[in-house]
């Protein structure tokens, strides 16, 4: 049954964006694994859950925290974007681990950018690839973009988004533990709503 | 010192001197702020797309800045405003992600001034300061005793408009 807005979802579509969760945060772990080095432990099973658009920020610990949020474009069967968003020292000891160094600065340099965009490249293309997996839609993904600022402003993108569906959006949380220090970060995705039930149409939802 | 009235997203309120109105973190959202100097009334919407006619479920109207704005002008004429008395303040519409193929996320931001720009138009509201557009994100606060809105931005200190 094709539904109208994210409000209307039901607890058979509810089940299927778990899985399609568990699925594409555990190929996100093993992606991202193999590009630390070290291997991922302890994975919290994610959170998939509902939220009022103008509370968007609360999750990320009020609009004016700095977090880095990288976003991409999808096409192909699937329209719409894709956000994965985490705290500043969260993508800090990313940045960090990748390029081997200790800083402890707020502020990210041009190859900080670059490494954190080829994470989010990784991150949600594993988590597309469970999509497309488990559905055999094809999904074409722009070149990522990451932006470092105030939660509230880097997530009205995505609030604006699911806005013009309606008042809820789609998240689910992911919490990467890696063996000294955890990497806590947001999925947001994006579909319009026509693609949101081609995917669940798959499913037969 | 007064009070501060919070207003969240796809949200608006109204403040009297001494108090100040307040929206954290406008990204590409637009925060549109309503003064009366003769009263100190003002009031802040913080707005997320430019026009209700295009969304299909448009039950929030504080969302939309067509809409927000209305609703925002008959609160304040319930609180004694006349319109002819307001002048208007603007601050958002950053374009937070660049991406050059995709121009209906990065020009959102855009439409949501040029959206707030014809309203006040139509109300015939001069709009006599703005900090819009440009890439980062803007916390704003508006004082009604000093008519000044004060725009904090990462790494880039305050201002005041």
């Amino acid at each position: 049954m094709p539904i109208n807005s994210l409000e209307e979802i039901t607890d058979g579509q509810y089940d299927v964006l778990r899985e399609i969760g568990n699925i594409g945060v555990g190929n996100a772990v093993t992606a991202l694994s193999e590009m630390l080095g070290s291997r991922l432990i302890g994975m919290a099973a994610p959170k998939v859950g509902l939220m009022d658009i103008d509370k968007i920020a609360d999750v990320m610990n009020g609009p004016e925290n700095p977090i880095v949020g990288i976003l991409i474009t999808l096409s192909g069967d699937v329209n719409g974007m894709m956000m994965f968003a985490m705290d500043e020292g969260s993508a800090r000891r990313l940045a960090n681990q990748i390029l081997m160094k200790e800083s402890n600065e707020t502020t990210f340099s041009h190859m900080d950018f670059s490494v954190l965009k080829e994470i989010g490249n990784v991150i949600t293309g594993a988590y597309l690839t469970a999509i497309s997996t488990m559905t055999g839609l094809q999904i074409r993904t722009s070149v990522p973009e990451v932006c470092h600022d105030m939660a509230g402003a880097i997530l009205s993108v995505p609030a604006i988004e699911f806005g013009k569906m309606g008042d809820k959006a789609l998240m689910i949380d992911s919490a990467f533990d890696e063996t000294k220090q955890d990497i806590n970060g947001y999925y947001l995705l994006m579909p319009d709503m026509e693609s949101y039930n081609k995917i669940m149409e798959k499913f037969g939802l | 010192m007064g009070e501060r009235v919070k207003v969240g997203m796809a949200d608006y309120n109204v403040c009297q001197a001494p108090d100040s109105i307040i929206t954290l973190g406008l990204g590409s959202c637009v925060g549109v702020v309503l003064y009366d100097k003769t009263t100190g009334i003002a009031g802040m919407l913080h707005a997320m797309l430019p026009d209700s006619n295009l969304i299909r479920n448009h039950a929030n109207r504080a969302k939309f800045a067509d809409t927000g704005l209305e609703d925002l002008l008959k609160l304040l004429a319930k609180k004694g405003v006349r319109k002819e008395n307001l002048v208007a303040k603007l601050a958002g519409g950053a374009r937070m992600f660049n991406f050059s193929g995709s121009s209906d996320i990065s020009g959102i931001g855009d439409r949501n001034v040029q959206a707030v720009k014809k309203k006040l138009m139509e109300y015939h509201i001069k709009l006599v300061a703005e900090d819009t557009g440009l890439d980062y994100g803007r916390t704003v606060e508006f004082f009604p005793q000093t008519g000044l809105l004060e725009i904090r931005a990462v790494g880039k200190g305050v201002k005041s408009i």
